[in-house]
């Protein structure tokens, strides 16, 4: 079994802790004047997305965990699982509810969303940082009022409910942040 | 991974102008007290043989030999002590394996001194004297404390150092939020303590005030003599400031015959710990044997001190190219 030291610790470096995968978030080498060195991790849990803090003994050795980020594209949710496929290699993986989280939010068939596998399964997934996704419901849109700043809530055909300039009708197709959830534009696709 | 703006320095012209000028006053605060200012080598046949640093090694196409970059150029200003230099000092680059932080480069400035017919009160008062000398413009400095290594744990975490159990020791730095497996047996105290005072004691420390902490455990005495009074405490000192470890000294050792059991006893413990061997000085050994005049030794991270100059959290501030952009 692969394994690093203490001394390989950077950022993204992926440690298996506790029995889960974990992602190095930040590593301070901590020593007294003379004596014994330490490292102050914090670390996210992959599986739970949990940050933990855990301080190491200089030198002492954590295994490896086996975890790589695909690009892969969504194919469909069958009531169960959600199917992404490799677009290279036609390779297909289905993510359970856990690991799709609030993902499925956001994602709509044939998106291109990063897949985290552990042991080639998949434990997370980051849908792309700006979604296109039509309105399926909201408040009849109020003709020219481009400017009061005022808005509403609109749910999107994908599920996630964002604030929506009050202009907005069904039907409009909306360009929106995924990462902070919020309406950027109207989209001309 | 090279980024593009890698080839800049770090830190800024102000730090450069205030290292250099550090660098001045320090002479001039030697050449008035007559101190003699002194170069050894970088590349030594013999590495250190602490438990906890790790020399650099460098292969030599001569002879086929392996050097070791100098950890502290101690051993190398004892050798000419014991030659009768008098009192000396040196500032020099210092080489430690994989000590990377905020507050660590692998390649650090020392200003390591000493001074014969010194004890370590009387070298903690010069000690004190050059800090204030060249933070005065800098910094507001509030009168030294001065505290046991005992002290220092009854005062910020309430208990004894030496007679608390180490599972106490334990339960103490889970209490401190402190989550890490490590064992809790009589040979970890040390480990436990280090924890301790690094991660709990340190950044509770007074920051306006310099904090000397004396009197370490016998088990941490390095290359200390120990207290003639009371065997269980060395003759080391450290000084603290901005929460910050700045200076390590010693009422030096100069018995040969303890000097060597020290060194066998630092090579067992690497060998534990499933470090690489590294062979004793032998120089230096011989030159204790020769006879060190009693002194007193202290070295000074200048870098640090830049730090506090600079109000600086980040080691990168002060060196014009860390170790990532060396």
């Amino acid at each position: 079994m692969a394994s690093y030291s203490t001394t390989d610790f950077k950022r993204g470096l992926k440690i298996m802790l506790d029995n889960d995968p974990c992602s190095i978030i930040e590593n301070e080498f901590v020593k007294p004047g003379k004596g014994q060195a330490f490292s102050r991790v914090k670390i996210r849990n992959l599986k739970t997305g949990r940050v933990i803090e855990r301080t190491f003994k200089s030198g002492e050795k954590v295994e490896a965990a086996d975890v790589t980020d695909v690009d892969m594209q969504y194919l469909y949710n069958d009531g169960e699982a959600w199917h992404f496929m490799d677009p290279e290699s036609y390779e297909q993986v289905a993510a359970d509810e856990a690991a799709v989280s609030d993902a499925k939010l956001w994602i709509k068939e044939q998106d291109e969303c990063i897949v985290t596998l552990w042991n080639g399964n998949p434990i997370s997934v980051t849908p792309p940082n700006h979604a296109i996704l039509t309105v399926s419901e909201t408040d009849p849109g109020v003709r020219g009022d481009t400017a009061s700043g005022a808005t509403k809530p609109a749910t999107l055909e994908s599920g996630a409910v964002v604030q929506v300039p009050l202009f907005i009708d069904i039907g409009d197709v909306l360009k929106v942040d995924t990462r902070s959830g919020e309406y950027i534009s109207r989209s001309k696709e | 991974m090279t980024e593009h703006s890698d080839w800049q320095a770090t830190a800024s012209l102000k730090a450069l102008r205030l290292r250099a000028d550090c660098l001045s006053r320090i002479r001039s605060f030697f050449d008035e007290r007559t101190v003699l200012e002194v170069e050894t080598p970088l590349l030594s046949q013999y590495g250190t043989t602490d438990p906890h640093i790790d020399s650099l090694r460098v292969s030599s196409s001569y002879q086929d030999q392996t050097r070791y970059l100098h950890t502290s150029p101690e051993f190398a200003m004892k050798r000419l002590l014991a030659t009768g230099s008098g009192p000396i000092y040196q500032i020099c680059k210092v080489f430690r394996d994989a000590e990377i932080g905020r507050r660590h480069n692998p390649e650090f400035t020392l200003l390591e001194w000493y001074r014969p017919g010194f004890d370590q009160n009387a070298l903690m008062a010069e000690v004190e004297a050059l800090v204030r000398q060249l933070l005065a413009t800098d910094m507001e400095l509030a009168e030294t404390l001065s505290l046991r290594y005992t002290e220092a744990f009854e005062r910020y975490l309430g208990i004894d150092p030496l007679a608390a159990t180490v599972e106490t020791l334990a339960q103490l730095a889970s209490e401190y939020g402190i989550d890490i497996e490590m064992d809790s047996d009589e040979a970890q105290r040390d480990d436990w303590l280090d924890l301790l005072i690094s991660q709990v004691i340190e950044p509770q420390l007074p920051k306006q005030q310099p904090v000397f902490i004396t009197h370490f455990p016998a088990s941490q005495a390095s290359l200390a003599r120990l207290d003639p009074s009371d065997a269980r405490f060395a003759h080391r000192f450290e000084l603290y400031l901005g929460g910050m470890e700045l200076a390590n000294g010693f009422h030096e050792l100069t018995d040969p015959t303890e000097q060597a059991l020290r060194f066998q006893a630092e090579r067992a413990q690497r060998r534990e710990a499933g470090k690489w061997d590294v062979p004793e000085d032998q120089h230096l050994l011989a030159a204790l044997q020769q006879g060190l005049p009693d002194s007193a030794g202290v070295a000074l991270g200048l870098d640090r001190l830049l730090m506090l100059a600079l109000g600086s959290d980040d080691i990168a501030d002060v060196i014009a190219f860390p170790f990532e952009r060396a």
